[in-house]
């Protein structure tokens, strides 16, 4: 550890640059992003021309390097969660297809090559949104993101690509796929697919939320990609911990931005909700249940933040992403289901935006290789 | 800059904090639960040391007045957690580390900083008839010539029976409500302050826990912790001068967190140490779905050590920054609290037979634990007042 290392704080204040930028981000959440959230849910897609306006943000562009026309920021877990949590808060589904590319771009910068990175990158630089997603999950009940059961098959001039992905957000309108397969006799590999190659199909699936996220279902039959499309250097290891515990911390931001909005909701309905003659609020029952709210979501946040800055300081962070996602996804759920408890049987109509946080919230510590920060 | 680790300088803190408990603590952990009453002798040469570095002190003012601060309560609640690992009832038992001195040193003008500065100074606020609800305490203080004169009978008094001097809180006028609580410096051995009884108690028992009977005990006039004798004449005054009052419990609050913090961790160490032995390990590579129930239980109650201990990092940071905390200082105290009951009991029933004997101290810690979530204000009164805060609702409207 370094000298200036050593001097760190404790402390929680955001940096200038943070703050306006979670100012914008706050800003476009509320008025580009809440209010279409249940309609956005309905059809089942995010509108058209959505995700062309999240460019504005430079979401995509921020950690692209300046010699590839990027803005060049450093890559910035902690910016990165703030985002999330913020987007979030407008709604979950879009604010995880606005962050797809990044994720697949911050995957890049992470395990690509200088090579790579100068390849797969300056098409998202432009003022049109570049759809690319990771495949990383599998249709397994017990599925295990360390046990892939699509395979890479070596060949004379690249590998041969087998099996089923699903939950790949943006998955059919996607440039660019990153696909992560077991390649036998070494490990575990990720590949830049093309999103019109062939050997794809796509078909949309149906989930219990999510909904407006576009989540496909990929079958890869014999898919046929070139040496140089193995991310990093040949026949390196593929660190995907890293790739995991990064796509959890992105993931439970969000849970923290949503669950922000649950407690918002709850606290306004609650306190005009009249029983008896009295606001519910005035009864410990209910105000006890939307305190323990704020003192659950205030932990969360923080177990985030810590993940986020090791990772961000280069420090180990694999045990603290465990733990905050163990954390968020019991606590996210237990806040989702109590929002919509707290509204009786109003919270079970779709009047009221707390049984589309539900649905939402039930995919936090399930939904592996998302925002990856 | 968003950056949660504990800094090198609270780290050193914690490390003599930590020599303390291990070699100092935990060797006579058992002893001085068995002999409830036993005044702990050992504490006395490491007294002296606790006085320097004890909470509240060491504080350094920042060259500049807006730079970030880790300071004295970070430092406390650091140090406090380390040495509850050791033993929650023999860091209360340090001479010297009443709460009375932290009233001392947070409400006592210039000259009571200075004339009370090596006391032993215990806190008694809890009455038969008032606990959390400590406008109603009916212990009175009536001006007579140039003395104060208390009665009334205080309950719950930690280290009521060892200290030098208790501070009490009375009211000059039941009728006059919050604004007419005071706390009085009172010297032990004065006429009419006499110990009535200690508690025999489920935990917590190196620390004693005693009743304090007034009866028209005279104190002198400038006993009066701080300088206003005075009830405030206006509503808003009065106000205030309660609100002055309750914010000492902003910055205790998370010191008693920490305590919980402490205790959970010594009780997760030794469970996990326990079963290491016998080949079950932590370990976090693996796929949390497919490791046994005992590992599994084990990383939940890591994860709520984790949150608990980040929300009391966050609390000790905004007091340390002077950033007003009070809901962060009680959610600190609710998530703290309740997790250390949890986990200390769930290490007992994770270690079987092992964790119910009293040949090791999980049983102790869960037996210590319970305390934790009850006094400096119950889990409910913290849960009260996190959701009035949260929700925006007086104390008329969210009872």
């Amino acid at each position: 550890m370094s000298e200036a290392e050593n001097e760190l704080l404790f402390d929680l204040t955001l940096d200038e640059d943070q703050q306006l930028n979670r100012d914008s981000m706050q800003r476009f959440a509320r008025s580009e992003i809440q209010g279409i959230s249940r309609s956005a849910d309905e059809a089942g897609e995010a509108p058209a021309g959505f995700y062309d306006k999240t460019v504005e943000l430079g979401l995509s562009l921020m950690p692209i390097p300046e010699s590839l026309d990027g803005a060049g920021m450093p890559r910035s877990p902690v910016s990165n969660v703030l985002n999330a949590e913020d987007l979030a808060h407008g709604d979950m589904s879009l604010a995880i297809g606005a962050l797809t590319p990044l994720s697949f771009i911050n995957a890049i910068l992470d395990h690509g090559t200088e090579t790579q990175i100068a390849n797969y990158l300056p098409r998202f630089i432009d003022d049109k949104f570049h759809a690319a997603t990771i495949a990383l999950m599998e249709p397994s009940a017990a599925f295990d993101p360390l046990k892939i059961s699509t395979s890479a098959e070596k060949t004379a001039d690249g590998y041969v690509i087998n099996g089923s992905k699903c939950m790949v957000a943006l998955g059919d309108s996607s440039e660019l796929i990153l696909v992560v397969a077991l390649v036998e006799g070494e490990g575990l590999g990720a590949f830049v697919v093309k999103g019109n190659q062939e050997g794809l199909s796509f078909s949309k699936e149906e989930y219990m939320g999510l909904r407006p996220l576009q989540l496909n279902r990929i079958e890869l039959k014999d898919v046929k990609v070139e040496m140089e499309d193995r991310l990093g250097e040949p026949e390196q290891a593929f660190d995907l911990e890293r790739l995991v515990d990064l796509g959890r911390i992105g993931l439970c931001a969000m849970s923290v931005g949503v669950c922000e909005s649950v407690l918002a909701y709850v606290i306004e309905y609650c306190n005009a909700r009249v029983a008896f003659d009295e606001p519910i609020t005035n009864r410990q029952s209910v105000a006890f249940m939307i305190g323990d709210m704020a003192t659950e979501i205030a932990a969360m946040r923080l177990m985030v933040y810590r993940a986020a800055s090791r990772a961000e300081r280069g420090l180990s962070f694999h045990k603290e992403a465990y733990l905050m996602n163990l954390q968020c996804s019991k606590f996210a759920m237990e806040i989702g289901t109590n929002g919509v408890q707290l509204l009786g049987g109003h919270g079970f109509t779709r009047e009221h935006p707390v049984e589309l946080w539900y649905r939402n919230l039930r995919a936090i510590g399930l939904l592996d290789g998302c925002v990856v920060v | 800059m968003i950056y949660l680790e504990t800094p090198e300088a609270v780290k050193k803190a914690e490390e003599q904090a930590r020599m303390l408990a291990e070699h100092v603590f935990r060797p006579i952990s058992r002893k001085y639960d068995k002999n409830e009453h036993d005044y702990p002798t050992e504490l006395d040469a490491f007294a002296e040391v606790r006085r320097k570095g004890g909470a509240g002190g060491g504080k350094k003012a920042p060259a500049d007045a807006s730079a970030i601060v880790n300071g004295g309560n970070m430092t406390g609640v650091s140090s406090i957690a380390q040495l509850c690992w050791g033993d929650v009832g023999l860091m209360m038992a340090m001479p010297g580390s009443g709460l009375g001195n932290a009233a001392i040193g947070a409400a006592g003008t210039p000259e009571q900083k200075v004339k009370y500065a090596g006391c032993y100074a215990a806190m008694a606020i809890t009455e038969p008839g008032a606990g959390s609800d400590s406008k109603n305490i009916s212990t009175t203080a009536t001006l007579d010539g140039d003395q104060w004169v208390l009665n009334g009978e205080k309950i719950f008094v930690s280290d009521g029976e060892r200290c030098s001097h208790i501070v009490v809180w009375a009211t000059l006028d039941k009728s006059k409500g919050k604004a007419a609580i005071k706390s009085f410096i009172v010297e032990k051995g004065t006429p009419g302050c006499e110990l009535v009884r200690v508690e025999d108690k489920l935990g917590l028992r190196a620390s004693d826990t005693a009743t304090i009977r007034f009866e028209n005990c005279r104190i002198d006039r400038d006993c009066l912790l701080g300088d206003k004798p005075d009830i405030a004449a206006t509503e808003e005054e009065r106000k205030k001068a309660f609100g002055g009052v309750m914010q000492t419990f902003d910055n205790t609050r998370p010191m008693v967190a920490a305590m919980a913090i402490g205790v959970a961790r010594g009780a997760l160490d030794m469970c996990e140490e326990l079963l290491s032995a016998e080949g079950i390990n932590l370990d976090y590579k693996k796929n949390r779905m497919e490791v046994s129930a005992i590992e599994a239980e084990l990383y939940e109650l890591e994860a709520d050590w984790e949150a608990a201990r980040l929300l009391v990092m966050n609390a000790a940071w905004m007091a340390d920054n002077s950033k007003p905390n009070s809901t962060e200082a009680s959610m600190s105290k609710a998530k703290a609290g309740r997790m250390c009951n949890k986990v200390t009991l769930a290490c007992v029933k994770l270690c079987n037979s092992l964790g119910y004997s009293e040949e090791n101290l999980l049983e102790k810690f869960a037996r210590d634990s319970k305390i934790l979530d009850i006094f400096e204000g119950t889990q409910q009164i913290q849960q009260l007042i996190i959701a009035r805060n949260v929700l925006g609702k007086s104390s008329a409207d969210l009872k």
